[in-house]
This record gives C-alpha cells, sequence and structure tokens, in this order.
C-alpha cells in the first residue's frame, strides 16, 4: 500500500441558506483556498473528484457546470460520486494507489435549502416500497430513535447531552453553522420534530462547500510539514430495506472500523458524522470508541449538515487537527443514505 | 418484446406485476446569486451586461461570477451592445409538441461585439435560407422587456456587410 495524506483543507462557512452566490461562486474561494495552501495549480492535481447530487439543486448534471470553480481548462481528468465527498475521497485514494497519480483535489457542496429537504431525502429510497410512500428523513431517523430508545441503550437525556456537548463544541468552529446550547436540562422542553426526536435531536439544514488535497509519499511531506496520513480507510454498506436491519446497531460501520484498524491503537479523538443525537452513540459503540475518545471537537454534523459535504468535513476536520499537532490518531466517520445505512471509516495519524 | 418471467409454482396462474407508476414531484425555490440577478435586471432594461475574467481578459455574457477557465471570481462588468455575429445555426423544419413557433426557423449562437462567448437566439425579419454564418444582426427587443433572455424576441439582419471569417473562427 503507498502512504497517502491528507494535506490541505478547506471550508466555506455553513450557513442555512446561502441566497447570494449560487454553487459554482460557493465553491470557488474553498478551492482557491487549497490551491494556496499547497501551491498547485488546476493542472497540477493528478486527478480531481467530487461528491453532491443533483436533487439537491434539482438540476440534471448540476455536477458538471460546478466543475467551473476548478476552472477545468486544458482539459482535466476528473470523476464524480452521487455521495457525500468523503467517498470521493476514497475514489481518488484507490486512484493513488494504482499508482498512476500522486496527488488529488477531492471537495463537495451541497445546499441542501432551495428543495424541501425532507422529501428530497425520500428520493434515495427503493423506488418500489417506499418511494412511492415519501417517507420523510427525520420521519425515518425517528423510527430508528424509537428503537434505541426500546433497547434501553439510551435515554432522551443521553441524546440532550450529545446535542448540548456537540453545539458548544462548535463555539471554536468559527464556520459552524449552531454554535452553543443551552443547558441538556432546558433542551429537554423542546417541542418534538418527530416523536421521540425533539428540535435539538436534529440537525440543521445546512448550504456549505468543501475540499480537501491528498497526496502520496514524499509528495505528501513536501506540500505539508506534518501531513495527516491515512492508515485505514474503508467503507460499507447494509441492507437498504430498513425492515431487515437491526437499526439500533450499525453492522456497516463495526465492519468498516474493523478493516480500518481503529482499535489497533488508542484514538485521541473522533470526528463521527452523525446528523441525529441518537446516531453518535451507535456509530461510538459499532467502532469501539471507549469515552475516553474526545467526539467531534468541531461541533460535528450537528453544529451543521450540508449534505453530501458534512462527512468530507469530518475527514478535514480531523486532519486539520492531527496537521496542528492537537493528537496523533483521529478517527474520521462519514455515512450515507438513510438510518446511517453506508458506513465510511479513516484513520489519520501524525507520524 | 420484454423478456418472459416464470413465477414459482406458488404464484403461477397470478397476473406479473410487469411495472408501476410512482409519480414523484418535488417543489424548489432557486434564488438567482447575485451575478446572475445583476444581468437579468440589466435584460429588463434592455442592457446586455458581461462580466471580464481578470486573468484571461475573455468577456463572458450572460454575466457569471466566476472565469470557468480560471476559477477566479469576476467583478469588471462590461456592457454590451446588442449588435454581433451568426457564428452558426441551423434550420429547424421538424415541428413537435410544445414548440410554440412555426416551422422553418432559425436557432443560431450569436457572437456581440465585444464579446467572446455566443449567445444563444432565434434569427427572424428574412428567409431561414438566407441565414449565414458571418451575418451581421442586431436584437429586437420585446414590447416589454422581462428578467429573462426571452426579452429578446429575435435577433433580425442589420444589412451590413458580413463578418471576415478570421475575426469569429475562435468562437465556434
Amino acid at each position: 500500500m503507498r502512504d497517502v495524506a491528507i494535506v490541505a483543507f478547506a471550508q466555506s462557512d455553513q450557513e442555512r441558506r446561502v441566497q447570494d452566490r449560487n454553487e459554482v461562486e460557493l465553491l470557488t474561494p474553498v478551492i482557491a483556498d487549497v490551491k494556496e495552501q499547497t501551491g498547485m495549480e488546476t493542472a497540477d492535481f493528478g486527478f480531481t473528484c467530487s461528491g453532491s447530487t443533483d436533487y439537491l439543486a434539482g438540476q440534471a448534471f448540476s455536477f458538471v457546470l460546478t466543475l467551473d470553480s476548478v476552472g477545468p481548462w486544458p482539459p482535466i481528468s476528473e470523476s464524480h460520486v452521487e455521495m457525500d465527498g468523503a467517498w470521493a475521497m476514497y475514489e481518488a485514494w484507490v486512484k493513488i494507489q494504482t499508482g498512476a497519480i500522486d496527488t488529488a483535489l477531492v471537495y463537495a457542496y451541497g445546499k441542501s435549502s432551495p428543495g424541501d429537504l425532507r422529501a428530497v431525502m425520500s428520493r434515495q429510497l427503493d423506488p418500489y416500497y417506499l418511494q412511492p410512500l415519501w417517507p420523510d428523513s427525520v420521519a425515518l431517523a425517528a423510527l430508528q430513535a424509537r428503537a434505541v430508545l426500546d433497547s434501553g441503550a439510551e435515554t432522551e437525556r443521553d441524546w440532550a447531552e450529545v446535542a448540548a456537548r456537540n453545539r458548544r463544541n462548535a463555539e471554536s468552529n468559527d464556520h459552524a453553522q449552531l454554535r452553543g446550547s443551552p443547558d441538556p436540562d432546558d433542551l429537554l422542553d423542546d417541542d418534538y420534530v418527530v416523536a421521540p426526536l425533539r428540535r435539538h435531536a436534529c440537525p440543521p439544514i445546512t448550504d456549505g462547500a468543501a475540499a480537501i488535497v491528498i497526496a502520496a509519499e514524499d509528495k505528501a511531506r513536501e506540500l505539508s510539514d506534518r501531513p495527516a496520513w491515512i492508515r485505514g480507510l474503508d467503507h460499507r454498506i447494509d441492507a437498504q430495506s430498513l425492515g431487515v436491519r437491526d437499526l439500533t446497531v450499525s453492522s456497516s460501520a463495526a465492519t468498516a472500523a474493523g478493516k480500518a484498524r481503529v482499535g489497533d491503537r488508542a484514538v485521541d479523538f473522533a470526528e463521527l458524522h452523525a446528523p441525529f443525537a441518537h446516531q453518535e452513540g451507535i456509530v461510538r459503540r459499532a467502532m469501539g470508541l471507549g469515552d475516553d475518545v474526545s467526539i467531534n471537537p468541531s461541533g460535528g454534523a450537528m453544529a451543521a449538515n450540508a449534505m453530501m459535504t458534512a462527512g468530507l468535513i469530518r475527514v478535514g476536520e480531523a486532519a486539520t487537527r492531527i496537521t496542528n499537532g492537537d493528537g496523533d490518531r483521529a478517527v474520521a466517520h462519514a455515512t450515507s443514505g438513510a438510518c446511517l445505512q453506508q458506513n465510511l471509516v479513516c484513520v489519520l495519524e501524525g507520524a | 418484446m420484454p423478456t418472459e418471467i416464470t413465477l414459482p409454482p406458488s404464484l403461477q396462474g397470478v397476473e406479473p406485476v410487469r411495472s408501476i407508476r410512482t409519480p414523484a414531484r418535488l417543489d424548489y425555490t432557486f434564488t438567482a446569486a447575485t451575478s446572475t440577478t445583476e444581468f437579468l435586471n440589466g435584460i429588463e432594461q434592455r442592457r446586455i451586461i458581461g462580466s471580464k475574467c481578470p486573468e484571461c481578459g475573455k468577456v463572458y455574457v450572460p454575466l457569471r461570477g466566476t472565469c470557468p477557465t480560471d476559477a477566479v471570481e469576476m467583478t469588471e462588468r462590461v456592457e454590451l451592445p446588442d449588435t454581433g455575429v451568426v457564428t452558426t445555426f441551423c434550420v429547424v423544419n421538424l415541428q413537435f409538441y410544445g414548440q410554440g413557433v412555426e416551422v422553418p426557423y432559425v436557432c443560431a449562437t450569436v457572437l456581440l461585439d465585444g464579446a467572446d462567448l455566443g449567445l444563444f437566439g432565434m434569427i427572424s425579419g428574412m428567409p431561414a435560407h438566407e441565414v449565414r454564418m458571418g451575418m451581421r444582426v442586431r436584437a429586437n427587443w420585446s414590447d416589454e422587456p422581462m428578467k429573462s433572455l426571452e426579452s429578446i424576441a429575435f435577433w433580425e439582419p442589420t444589412g451590413e456587410p458580413d463578418a471576415d471569417y478570421e475575426t469569429y473562427k475562435h468562437n465556434l
């Protein structure tokens, strides 16, 4: 295996509704930022890969238009995944492993605000049994939350504490959308959005963009004084049919964490893509992360949850902290699909 | 013909489901963003506004916020005349549902004087078979311009001599 590292990361401010800029204009300064950090131009990247979904923009092939933000002329080698940008990074990482390239630019964006997000996300479900029923994304998360509650693994009070901790962590994150939180006891006075999920237990609707640069071996050392080395990377998927899954656990996250060798050594901190409060515990338990592991120093997806982007941001936030010397070993996690259906786990190390 | 489906014995004699209809509709509220808003506001006043890239110097119309070649923000605005050259065109002879125009008609790319990107439009005011590359045209504005390129009803010949091919060959 080739040693590959994250050498640059940038993100836009994560906002409820970006109206003054289109997707290209939202992304352009973010991509310019990672180019400046690395001193690289468009043509210097061996590969460019993006993650987004046209369902958010309601426009077919909108991801092609968004390539304008890279300045792809003369023509570049490029690809796209209709998934979170963390999976675009996976594709780029595989391409580096083949030896074909040494560097890649990865970006993601999601303007979640133009459509009715809860309805838009229902279009990712199976087209025969679920899509015709239009189950919205919060209702499906609430089904999972109810199962967790009934299993006795967690209480509503636990979720209020998860929400408060994440959003208080976000106070030190200038890009986060929700910074700070009332006390958990006060949060329990919130109304239910879809029982048993109260308002605080749900993620915000967010517009945002992010970009990272990954590089192999000596190239990574040249581009960063302390690259965040990707020492484990795996992604797995659970069955699409919700009825055949045990929603209180995440077998795909557990398998991915095992393959990425999360448990080999101590973990200093983790960035988990758990948009709903009850999902953080599911992912933690699946990956075997103990109470000694600091979770979501950035505030996580409960503080900003741009669709198709919040997972890549988890990777970028973890990498930035490794590069800054805030820890030596971190876990970044991304999820996609309904009720944590797909999970990607990335182990990052500073040496 | 679709492939014949073989059902398990328990389901034989039951009419197979070959397709289902599950209509889906999603509504979106779009915002034009600042750059497109600027262009559309101009069009409403019969002004065509482009943007100029600080790196490659190209003038883009309709105005956009980012140069797609250099990926840099474009802040310089250029007001363009409503005259230009037909760089390429096609004659539409087929009537189809929802077309809204009588055939034959002519679709064309019009390169405005001073612009580096062609605008799409329709040519009228002359027989379709006389439209040609290099022909000089002028916008025919609708009586009530709005925030849409539909404000230019069509492009019509100015009667000036045709432009030399060399002057627009890089914009084909």
